[in-house]
This record gives structure tokens, sequence and C-alpha cells, in this order.
């Protein structure tokens, strides 16, 4: 093979490599990509981020519409404690700020740290409801067979497009504790 | 909870009685019971006769050229190697086939997506490996097990399938759901991916832990219908089945009313004869523990222990309450399990000849005391 | 396969500095042939360990109850039976393919980085070495699924690392040897070959070639990212930590619908090398081909989650994929009819590499079929994760990629070993393999359909018929892939002691460079760039 076209393949190798790492970077790059769609409620997905919000906004209530706000909780992994909210099903009128409790008992002998997620169905109006007080994504210390009341208080921004007449807010408890 | 066990079996009675499904050599898509499963189905049979008559039309061409263009018939080669009239053709056609089927594909996406005007929500959750049922307008909660039958034939070494009734695709406690009414499904897991699906309602929706999914389905016929985990979720994916009892309004009614009366009674812990805890704890090992323990109580070497001969097991009682209860990183937490479930469960796996102990006690009810209490 | 006994045999002009000896020479050797030879024979093995794991799925899916093996054991071998044949059989066999062949065809004398292209298949041995050797850990082989979703795959034992690290092996090697290949293509080609007269074998390589730099990294990357979720509190796929694990779906398939083209696309080239010199005609709308493959590797990065119909979409997102993949079959449809206008009015002989890429124009046009039946998204919410969709992948990898590599075989083995081999066996070979591979897999469409789901162990008795019939399928089509080992191994001895010409297949000198040069081929060739090369394959 004569020296030119030996330089020439180097060099072209050496541009596939560099392609070869950027799409590495690419792999990670879809990561914010694709938080960034779900900002746009695009993709499935409500994000951790931005949920919480200093202060009630002033809705102009719509009492002419009511919405069916259902509550889910769940535990991941089995993780031994009780969680529920205390009701399951909720009509609100759009605009109007309601504070719904939760139930969450460590049943064991032990100290478990656990975070709770959330999950808002249909994913795209997730938007539309603006929480104040959350107890999402924060470690939640219990100590052994402490209980405590989680409210979430929130409100269906009337701006929700009409077609959404039943909602669910979802919230998952995942143990966190190190060496459990 | 014997109660509840007998009006479950009420069920599981009336879910087996109904054989239509065994039908063997079946061939094409079932059409399903309701609306959306139709039009799915309608969709199906277009594309499946879309593709019959391009296959026919591409491959009688390419027969009738292999059986007449051929060198032994003396059949001399044409040297043509282009046509773009041909290539237009041949790229439009099928442009245009797809866009009209495009139309009714849309149209059931919409309908499918549609969970809006829903009269009733029940929330399902995937475990590994069964589901867990939690009606939101009514506080009905129950788990939905293999059923016992289908549990044995599978494991046991002798278990014969083919005496079961629907083998593997039947449950301890089936969801009951009404008639003629909207019914929204809130999807979740609590470990890995699962999926839900009935074939006969027309969909199957992923359950992923963390996130909830939304379905809808309006069932317009009383009947029974069975269906499967379709996300691989581990070991025993292919061992936790769905079956769906649609009911009349009234029956629905009286079932709520049952199942909510029995899930509010108190947990009966009078003592209980040894026959009695043991075989409720069989069913209870059958639920919670075999898969990973195996029905021999052999685990698996390497990834689950064995409790044949375990010391934890055949030990003192109290902190093997505590264990069971709160779980471990490998094991899961069986808080769930009730005094007296839990009372059967271990005097079964310390006495059961099936696992290999023999501690010779009976743990009653009122032992389990302590750890924590519900 | 080849070339060494060659040389033994009768020794040609250029022993001057021809191979080392003994097996020194396949360790170190740069020699694209001997390196496309190790490629092949590596596939043809890892082929038979990928086949004996389907054998103990279909034994044990034989009846229902379980027989044979445990539930966890079962999800190992579905999940290893994919990584092998994926990434163990199928992709170094057309990595072989293209080493062997690709110089050969556009008149180089090698391989564009002969080192490298050393190192790329000792690194596919030791990837594929380190996923075996995780049978055999603690736990167990990954069960997961060959997709790899989290959060099931963190439960896998000490397994783990040990697969991801094999995958970032696996996919550094595929990504050197598609920098090579489109090295090779682009710089090496004899003067007179010019892009538009490349063979579609090496058009579809180079387009592979692409694909493959484009998706393995992001492979590698999802990967890593499980890696460090698992051990290093990262929380990309984890929804405790703010992330979640659908992430994962969209990131692996962003990977595996390309993924799932570079085991198709050379094998178009191949059939669209094969049919012609059959037909004794040229290619019908040869530049067609090579904008319905470009076309193909384009869509298949924008139809990602048409895998994912199920996962919880929006609508729109539904409606995107669902449009976006039905277009697919445009493209596809195109070659599928121009490899019919090729036979036609042709004067056809049936040889079998030419029965081979007739069964498998036949048989992928029935996996592109239900491709497009699951494309529909309303209808896929009950085919998705069937046997509906095992029928459907595995038509288009066994009796489309694996037929096509069957083809391949007997079409160039002559022209490596020089010798030819026995047209009967190879008759037998194909037609207990087409019988059987669809005894196998056509039933699974019914299986499916009744709504048996993929990935179990066990099933409802209802399904017991058609299972047992696929799985006497599998056993047939197992035990007659024997054949082809017994023909590659009696073709490099002797085959049937017939003295083959040069051009070996009928006039196949007018159709690629590969049949200009002696048989079997010398160690080194086209030394000297060919001055004119043949035309009748455009």
């Amino acid at each position: 093979m004569n020296r030119s076209v030996s330089q020439k393949n180097i060099k072209l190798a050496r541009n596939l490599v560099i392609v070869a790492v950027a799409m590495f970077g690419f792999g990670y790059a879809l990561v914010p990509i694709y938080d960034v769609l779900c900002e746009w409620k695009w993709i499935e997905r409500d994000r951790p981020d931005a949920i919480k919000q200093a202060k009630e906004n002033a809705y102009e209530v719509d009492k002419n519409r009511e919405v069916t706000v259902e509550f889910v909780a769940s535990l991941n992994e089995n993780t031994p404690m009780v969680f529920y909210a205390e009701i399951q099903k909720l009509k609100v009128h759009p605009g109007e700020y309601h504070t719904v409790n939760f139930h969450a008992e460590n049943k064991t002998d032990k100290v478990i740290n656990a975070r709770a997620i959330h999950s808002y169905s249909p994913a795209l109006v997730s938007s539309f409801v603006d929480t104040i007080t959350c107890f999402c994504f924060d470690e939640q210390l219990f100590e052994p067979k402490e209980a405590k009341t989680l409210p979430v208080r929130f409100a269906v921004n009337p701006d929700m497009p009409p077609q959404y007449k039943t909602i669910t807010l979802s919230y998952t408890f995942f143990d966190k504790t190190e060496n459990q | 909870m014997k109660k509840t066990k007998q009006l479950f079996a009420g069920l599981t009675l009336l879910a087996s009685s109904q054989q239509g499904a065994q039908a063997d050599y079946t061939l094409n898509l079932m059409e399903g019971i309701t609306k959306v499963s139709n039009h799915i189905y309608d969709l199906h049979m277009l594309i499946l006769w879309i593709c019959v008559f391009i296959g026919i039309a591409v491959f009688g061409t390419m027969f009738y050229s292999i059986f007449h263009h051929r060198k032994s018939k003396g059949h001399k080669a044409a040297q043509f190697h282009e046509n773009t009239t041909v290539e237009i053709i041949w790229t439009i056609i099928p442009t245009l086939i797809l866009v009209a089927m495009a139309i009714p594909a849309t149209k059931a996406v919409i309908e499918l997506d549609d969970v809006q005007d829903s009269e009733m929500s029940i929330k399902v959750t995937g475990k590994q490996w069964y589901w867990d049922y939690q009606y939101l307008d009514n506080g009905i909660k129950f788990e939905s097990h293999l059923d016992e039958a289908s549990e044995k034939a599978h494991r046991l070494a002798n278990g014969n399938p083919h005496s079961v009734p629907h083998y593997l695709l039947n449950v301890d406690k089936p969801l009951v759901v009404p008639v003629n009414k909207k019914i929204r499904f809130v999807f979740t897991a609590a470990d890995v991916i699962h999926s839900w699906w009935v074939p006969e309602l027309g969909w199957k929706k992923d359950a992923n832990p963390g996130f909830i999914n939304e379905a809808w389905t309006y069932v317009p016929k009383a009947g029974t219908y069975r269906g499967q985990c379709t996300e691989l979720c581990g070991r025993d994916h292919g061992f936790m089945p769905i079956v769906v009892i649609a009911m009349e309004q009234p029956d629905y009614d009286a079932w709520v009313k049952k199942t909510l009366a029995k899930q509010q009674e108190a947990v009966d812990l009078s003592d209980l004869s040894r026959e009695d805890l043991m075989s409720k704890g069989a069913s209870m090992y059958l639920k919670n523990c075999v898969a990973c323990h195996q029905i021999n109580g052999s685990g698996i070497t390497g990834t689950y222990p064995a409790l044949t001969a375990s010391l934890r097991v055949t030990g003192p009682i109290d902190p093997l309450i505590g264990f069971i209860q709160a779980g471990t990183s490998r094991m899961p937490a069986f808080s769930k399990l009730k005094d007296d479930e839990l009372a059967a469960l271990i005097t079964y796996i310390r006495n059961a000849p099936e696992l290999g102990n023999s501690v010779g006690d009976e743990i009653q009810p009122k032992a389990i005391t302590p750890v924590y209490d519900d | 396969m080849s070339a060494v006994v060659a040389e033994h045999d009768d020794h040609h002009d250029d022993h001057d500095h021809g191979p080392a000896k003994g097996i020194l020479r396949w360790i170190i050797t740069t020699n694209h042939k001997d390196i496309g030879t190790l490629y092949l024979l590596f596939a043809l093995a890892m082929f038979f360990v990928g086949g004996s794991m389907a054998m103990i799925i279909r034994a044990e899916l034989f009846e229902p109850g379980m027989q044979f093996v445990d539930p966890q054991f079962f999800n190992s071998m579905t999940t290893m039976h994919a990584l092998v044949m994926v990434f163990g059989a199928v992709m170094p066999a057309f990595v072989g393919l293209a080493n062997w062949m690709i110089p050969m065809m556009i008149g180089a004398p090698d391989m564009a980085l002969p080192r490298m292209n050393n190192m790329s298949f000792w690194l596919l041995v030791a990837g594929v070495l380190m996923l075996a050797s995780t049978l055999f850990m603690e736990g167990g082989a990954p069960a997961g699924g060959w997709t790899l979703y989290p959060p099931l795959v963190l439960q896998t034992g000490k397994a783990f690392p040990f697969a991801v690290f094999s995958v970032h092996l696996l996919g550094i090697s595929s990504i050197m040897g598609a920098i090579n290949i489109i090295a090779t293509i682009l710089n090496m080609r004899a003067p007179a070959m010019t892009l538009m007269k490349m063979p579609l074998f090496v058009w579809t390589w180079l387009i592979t070639g692409f694909l493959l730099i484009a998706i393995m990294p992001v492979f590698a990357g999802a990967v890593t990212m499980l890696l460090t979720d698992k051990f290093f509190h990262t929380s990309f796929f984890d929804a405790a930590g703010g992330g979640d694990p659908v992430l994962y779906q969209h990131i692996f398939w962003f990977f595996g619908h390309p993924e799932v083209y570079v085991m198709i696309l050379p094998t178009f080239g191949v059939a669209s090398t094969i049919i012609p010199v059959f037909a004794r005609k040229p290619l019908f709308g040869y530049s067609s081909m090579v904008y319905a493959t470009a076309s193909i590797a384009f869509l298949s990065f924008i139809v990602w989650a048409h895998h994912m119909f199920t996962v919880g979409m929006p609508l729109a997102g539904e409606l995107y994929f669902m449009y976006a993949t039905m277009l697919i079959a445009i493209p596809t449809g195109v070659k599928v009819f121009n490899w019919t206008a090729t036979m036609w009015k042709g004067s056809m002989t049936f040889e079998t590499p030419m029965l081979f890429s007739i069964a498998f124009v036949v048989l992928f046009t029935l996996g592109g079929f239900t491709g497009l039946m699951m494309s529909i998204a309303p209808v896929d919410f009950q085919y998705h994760d069937t046997y509906f969709i095992v029928a459907h992948f595995h038509y288009t990898l066994v009796p489309a990629s694996v037929f096509i590599l069957m083809a391949a075989g007997y079409y160039w083995l002559p022209k490596w070993t020089g010798h030819m081999y026995n047209e009967k066996i190879g008759q037998l070979h194909f037609w207990l393999s087409t019988v059987s591979v669809n005894i196998l897999f056509f039933p699974q469409h019914f299986l499916g359909l009744a709504g048996m789901p993929r990935r179990i162990p066990d099933y409802a008795i209802q399904f017991a018929d058609w299972n047992m019939i696929s799985s006497i399928g599998g056993f047939i089509f197992g035990a007659s892939q024997l054949l082809f080992l017994y023909i590659v191994i009696d073709t490099i001895r002797g085959g049937t002691g017939e003295k083959v010409t040069d051009e070996v297949w009928e006039d196949a000198h007018k159709h690629g460079l590969e049949w200009t040069l002696p048989s079997p081929v010398p160690y080194h060739t086209f030394t000297t760039p060919p001055a004119v090369i043949p035309t009748e394959h455009i």
C-alpha cells in the first residue's frame, strides 16, 4: 500500500473514531434531550423538577366545571410501610386549592429512609396541576413505627383543556435506606 | 379471611366452569368482546388481506418466472436492467395503500387513547410475580396470584398440566368488573416493568415502577376473560396470569358488598387446628415463597437459600417473624401477611415434610404479637 | 476456510511472502482472507452455540409443564441465544464476508487497516468469551432479555458487570470493523471502480458501516448508564432518583432498530449479488437498490419507538412512530420488486446458492409483511410481546440473514478453496432447512395471535399443539445445519474433487472482480489494481 493511501486511511479512521466517540456522547445527550421533550410534554413523562411553587396562584375559579382527581399511593419493592391517601377521589373546580393528606407509617422497628416520587396521568395534564406542597423527592426519615401525615396542596389550572375530566396523581415510596 | 377465600373460591369455580378457550390449532387473532378489540380485529384482517394480495401478486410473478424462465427449458435471458416507469409505479402504489391504511389506523389509535369520561377506576400494580388490584371508587383491594392447581402442576416433578382446568390462565382471586361501564385502569409496578394483557379486551399496557399509565375498557358482555403478563419480569414471568370476570350490574354490586364486608372483618385470632394451620400455610407458601425457595424448600444454590434444615427457619420464632415481615435486600418484606396467615406460614415452613423440616410445633395467630401489628 | 489448505496443497507463485507457519499465522495474521476465514469459522461455531440454546428453549416448550430447566435458566437461554446469535454469529459472519470479499470486489490488495483488523477479531473473541463465562457465574447469566431493560436487568447476579463489559468489547470490535470497512471502500478501490459501479454487497456494507459507527457507541453508553446506576448511585433509569426506566428503552431502541438493519442490509447485498448470476441477467434497478438501501438506513433512525407502542406514549408519539414505520415498507418493497424483476425473463438455474437466495426473497417478504402489520400501532397493542413478534423477527433473521449467509457460503466456497461442494448434499441441506424453518416459525404466528406471550417457559394447554409442531420443526432445522458443517469441512478437504474454473459459475466473471481471480484465490490478490472491471452487476 503506498504511503499516501495509508495516510488517507489513517486520517479517515481517525475521523470515524471521532464520530464514534461523539455518538457515545450523543447517547448521554439523549438523557437531557428526553428531559427537554418531557418539558414540552411531548413525550409521556413528567419530570421531578419544578414541582414546587412558592405560593398559590390567584386563579379564577371555574365553578361551572368539575374535575375528578384521583389519588394513588404505592410502595416500591414491598417496602414494609403503610401508605395510602386519606381520600381516593376528590371532585374539584379548576382554580381551587385543596389539601389532601397522605398517611405513611413505618411498620418495622428499624429506621427507614424513603423517598416518594410522583407521576400524573394523563401525562399531558401535568403542566396544569400546580402543586405547592408536596413530599416528593425529599428523603423522608421514618423512625421505628413512626407514622406521618404528608399533605399535598394543589390546584388544577383552569386553562387545562376541557376534555380532561378525570386525572390521577400518583405517589410511590422507594426505600432508600442504606444497607437495608 | 376464610370467608373471603370461599367467596373467591366460588368465583374461581365459575371461571373454571366456562371451558370455551380450549380450542386448539387456533389460527387467527381473536375478535375480542369490546368495540376497540373489534376495530383492531378489523384492522388486522384488512392489513392481512392487503399483505395476502401483494404476496400473491409478487410470489405469483416470481414463481411464474421460476417455472418458465429457466435455462433447462432453453429460455434465453433478456438483458433489460432498468425501467424508470415501472420503478415509479411500484413506489407510488404501495404509498397509496399505506395512506389508505393509515386513516382507519389513526382512528383506532385515537379511540384507544380516549380514557376520559370513565365511570370507575381500578389501579393495577404489577409485582414479581402477581397482580395487585385496587378499586379506587370503593376501596376494594386484593392480590391476584396464579391458582394453586397450576402452581402445583408446574412445580412438582409429577405435576400434570393437562389435568388442570385453564392451566396457567387461572388465578385465586379474579378481577371483577361490571358490564356496560367505561372502566379506567391506572397501571403501575412495584419492582420491574410488567405488562397487563387480556386479548379479549384488545390491548396491553406496560406497568412501569414509579410511573402511572392509563387505559380503558367497556365490557359489553358478562363472561370470563383471561390474559397474561407480557413484559419479561424475571423468573416467574410466565406464571402471573390475569382473569377478568365481567358481571351484570346487580351481581357486581352484590360482589362489591360482600367483598367489602369481608375486607373489613377483623383478623380472626382464634386458635386453629394443626391441619388448618398446615393447609393454610401451604397455600401461603405457594403464593409467596415458592418462586424463590422452591416447592421442596431447596432454594437455588448461590441465589436463593434453602429452607430445609435452615437454622433461621427452625430456630427461635420471634426473630423469624421479624425477618419475614421486614425482608432483606434480597427478600421482599412480607409485612402484608396478616397474623393468622403468618402463623400458618411459619408453622408450615417449620413442619412441612415436603420441605424436609419437622420442628414439631404449632404457631398460633396469637403468638404473632409483636414485631409490628396492623 | 480455505486459503490455508489451499496454500499447503499447491504452492502458489507468491510463497515468498506467504502466510506465517503454524498456529501463529492465525493469531498474528493481518491478511484480509485469513481474518475473513477466522470471522466466518468463529461465526459458524457461535451459530451452533446459539443454536444449542435454541434447542434447549424448544425442548422446554415441547410440551406444557416444566420438564428440563428452571424458569430462570430458561430466561438466561432466551437472553443468551439472542446475544450470541446477534453479536456472535450473524454480525461476525457478515464482517467475515466483508473481509474476504470487499477487497477482492473492489480490486484492493487488502483491507485499509490490516492490524486493526486483526485486533477487532480478537476483541470479538474476548467479548463473546466474557459473555459466555457469565453462564457459570453465581446468579446465572443475564436473564432479562437481550434488550437488557432496567430495572429487571439490575437484578442480574454477579454476571451483570461482565455482561456490560462484554457489550463494550463487542461494541469496540464492531466499530473497529466498521471503520476498517468504510476506509477500505472509500480509499482502496481500483481507480476504475467508481462508487456507482461497486457491487451491491459493497454498497450495503458501506451503509451498514456508518450505521454501526452511529449506533454501537449509543448502546455502549446505555449499558454504561446501567452500570453506573447499579454500582455508582447514578439515577439515569431509577425512578426514585428522578430517572425513568422508559428512557432506557428509548436509548436502547435508538440503537436497536438500526442494529436490526445492520443484520439485514448486507443480506440484501449478497442476495443482489447472487440472484443476477444465476438468472444470467444484470440486476434490475441497480441505482434504485442503492437509494432504497440508503433510505432504509435513514428511516431506521427515526422509527425506534415502534418497539414501545404499549409503554405509554402520548397520542402524538404513537401516531408519528406509526406513520414513520409504515414508510419503511416502501423502499423494502422496491427491493423485493427489483429482485423479482431480475429473475423475470432470465435464464435461471437453481444451484444451492440460488435456492437459498430465492427462499430468502420469499421468506424475508413474509417477515416484511408481518412487520408492516405490526407497524399499525393499534393492532400492535395485540401483537406486542407475543409469539407473533417472535415469528416476525425470526423470519427476517433466520430464513433471511442466515439463509443468505448459507447462500454466500455455497456461492464463494469454491472460489475460496478451489474445490466444489457436493451439490446433492447442498440441495438436501436447502430443502431440509427450508421446510423445517417454516414448520418451526410459521406456527408461532398462530400462537401469538391466539394469545401466547413471548419469553415464557411454560404455557396454557391451548397452545400445546402448535408449540409441539414448532419444536419438531426446530429440531429438524437444528439437525439439518450439521449437514452444512459437513459440507464446509468436506469442501475444504477437497469436496467433489472436481477442479473448479476461475469463474466457477457460468459467466460469473462478468458480475464481479473476484471471479477474474484464480481458484483458489492466491494469498495476495490485486497487488496492482485491475484496469477493467465487470459491469454486468449494475
